[in-house]
């Protein structure tokens, strides 16, 4: 059985792909209602942050197997 | 009252955490081979998943909710909750009670009462523990879907039925394995989900200090303002947060209520199981970063008038549940939207499915096996705890009716706690600690104590008393009366147990060995080196606990 962490992986990274990418968008095609500390872009350092916890995940349990 | 309007992406967001628990629910099921497996997910589980797992059982989004609101409303004095109102408890179990309750001949709490008392204490304390967990679990639901309908204008029938078919698909294909992994998975959706919402008040606000020195006295202490009752926003004293939180109702649910402690028993062995709450000490203290400091920064908005930001109001009520939502549409853009409302819902959903596996644990084995079907074979006790989760789960949607139509019952929910667990926790003390506590002694003791803080409660709720004599001070708030209320009860307990003891027949010493101190032999700790040992992780989150109540004194 794969350890839970390569699952708490796996929706980290789908989840940070997703949002990185919408945030990207956003950037590119600003949205006209301006949320506050918009100009920071969370969105963006959010989602990296997520996308690379979850592949830290998941490199280091995807060989890993519980009896 | 307004909703906060949901993207395309949020929404698909929300729909992959839906698919990722239920298929997680199918992924484990064919690791689910026996009733082991089912119940107590094969006790397999690291210290850091049963630690993790401990600590996510306890924390529901109507917690982080409900505590960023009493931060709004009471201040700083919130945060005991999470330091004085667990740590020592969390460790007292890990150090002192764990040894006692891991044991091969041991499933649940109303289990170690059986083999330590008798029948008749474990079949009280079993059923009180299931219909409290099922009544928690429908006004969890209902208080869900009140969440949903209020800030995101969902239907209430619908968030109800989704949440709980999810995790009725998924808690009885896998049962307590997948109750686990979906509490890791939303511990770590929490902290991801919410924490960016005190990041960006922190930024928006200039910093810790400032938000500090913007908060009146009585809002921004821990300790300075308990002599007084009139002089912190929780008008308490001291004393009722020591006795009361920090003592009764703080030891009472970390030291004896099963669904938290089920997570530990799934450790591989005891050092597992005993590291288990102490691991989780060092995340509990982390809590308040998201919910306390959220609860801080949206009181200072809501005290600018330049910020916009405003509480909704119900018929002209402050709507205090209503500030993290509110921060989450203040600061998050499209996407992080979904992540903020997928972490709330993952709350939600784990906390459900963590009440229904405890439930499907104490009616199999300390219910149906101990008084229905004592012959009962393994295949039938695996099929009967399936059966118990889906039972449990529509008993949790006919409660969560009932709190729609009958909205008062939620006032009846914040007491419960001090009625079965408060008493209890003096029953497992002195059953782990003092040999000769007699089994009449036990039984009659937690009944009375029960008895007792329900009856204090109907005193005070219809007038009969006043309320300072519970609360040995005036004035009070209704959280200061549950703090007294659990003390009170406890120590009725305590006495009760005790005097009782002194008149009644004891059990032989020799059925007593492995379940009370002084009978057991000390074994823990041989050739594990000190840093390795539960003991020194304990001392470690002990300083920690002890720096931050000076920092925040």
């Amino acid at each position: 059985m794969k350890p839970i962490w390569f699952f708490v992986g796996l929706i980290l990274s789908i989840m940070g792909m997703i949002i990185e990418i919408n945030g990207i968008y956003l950037l590119i095609h600003p949205c006209p209602v301006k949320k506050v500390l918009s100009y920071l872009h969370p969105d963006i350092w959010w989602g990296g942050v997520m996308i690379i916890m979850g592949v830290i995940f998941i490199l280091k349990n995807k060989n890993v197997k519980i009896l | 009252m307004s909703a906060i309007g949901l993207s395309f992406v949020d929404w698909l967001i929300i729909a992959i955490y839906f698919g990722f628990v239920i298929g997680i629910g199918f992924y484990l099921k064919k690791f689910t081979k026996n009733e082991n497996d089912f119940f107590l997910a094969g006790r397999k589980n690291s210290s850091w998943v049963a630690g993790l797992a401990f600590l996510s059982a306890n924390l529901g989004a109507v917690e982080i909710l409900g505590m960023t609101g009493n931060t709004f409303k009471y201040g700083m004095f919130v945060a005991h909750f999470y330091w004085i109102g667990a740590v020592p408890a969390m460790l007292f179990l890990g150090i002192y009670m764990m040894p006692f309750y891991y044991s091969g001949r041991i499933k649940s709490v109303p289990g170690y009462l059986k083999l330590r008392f008798d029948e008749r204490t474990r079949v009280l304390n079993g059923i009180s523990f299931a219909v409290m967990t099922l009544l928690v679990s429908g006004i969890n639901l209902y208080a869900m879907a009140l969440v949903l309908h209020t800030f995101f204008g969902w239907s209430w029938h619908i968030s109800m039925w989704a949440s709980a078919l999810t995790v009725a698909v998924y808690v009885t294909l896998s049962g307590l394995m997948s109750a686990i992994f979906t509490e890791i998975i939303q511990f770590f959706l929490i902290w991801f989900g919410l924490f960016l919402v005190s990041v960006l008040g922190l930024i928006e606000l200039g910093g810790i200090h400032n938000i500090m020195a913007r908060i009146p006295q009585s809002f921004n202490t821990l300790w300075s303002t308990s002599g007084n009752p009139s002089q912190n926003g929780m008008m308490i004293t001291w004393g009722g947060i020591v006795l009361g939180l920090g003592f009764v109702l703080s030891f009472g649910y970390w030291t004896t209520d099963f669904l938290v402690i089920q997570r530990a028993f799934s450790a591989k062995d005891l050092r597992s199981a005993r590291m288990a709450p102490i691991l989780a000490s060092f995340f509990k203290m982390a809590i308040p970063f998201i919910v306390i400091l959220a609860g801080l920064i949206a009181l200072i908005l809501a005290n600018d008038p330049k910020s916009g930001f405003h509480l909704l109001t119900d018929s002209g009520h402050l709507n205090y549940d209503s500030a993290f939502p509110l921060l989450i549409a203040r600061y998050y853009p499209v996407g992080l939207v979904g992540l903020g409302v997928t972490a709330l819902l993952a709350g939600f959903m784990a906390g459900q499915a963590g009440n229904v596996s405890a439930f499907n644990t104490v009616w199999t084995y300390d219910i149906y096996k101990s008084i229905i079907n004592k012959n009962a074979s393994e295949a039938h006790l695996l099929w009967m705890g399936r059966a118990a989760t889906i039972v449990g789960i529509i008993i949790s949607l006919g409660t969560a009716y009932w709190a729609m139509s009958f909205p008062s019952i939620m006032d009846y929910m914040q007491a419960i706690f001090s009625w079965v667990n408060a008493p209890l926790f003096a029953t497992m003390l002195l059953g782990m600690f003092v040999v000769w506590i007699t089994p009449s002694g036990a039984f009659w003791g937690l009944i009375t104590g029960m008895f007792a803080s329900f009856i204090m409660y109907l005193a005070v709720k219809f007038s009969w008393i006043s309320l300072s004599l519970i609360t040995l001070s005036s004035p009070a708030s209704d959280m200061a009366a549950n703090f007294w209320r659990a003390w009170w009860a406890w120590l009725i307990c305590f006495v009760v147990t005790i005097v009782i003891s002194l008149f009644t027949k004891k059990k032989p010493k020799e059925e007593l060995v492995g379940l009370v101190k002084g009978l057991t032999k000390e074994s823990l700790n041989k050739n594990i080196i000190f840093f390795k040992r539960p003991e020194f992780l304990a001392l470690i989150s002990l300083v920690v606990f002890i720096l931050l109540n000076i920092y925040f004194w």
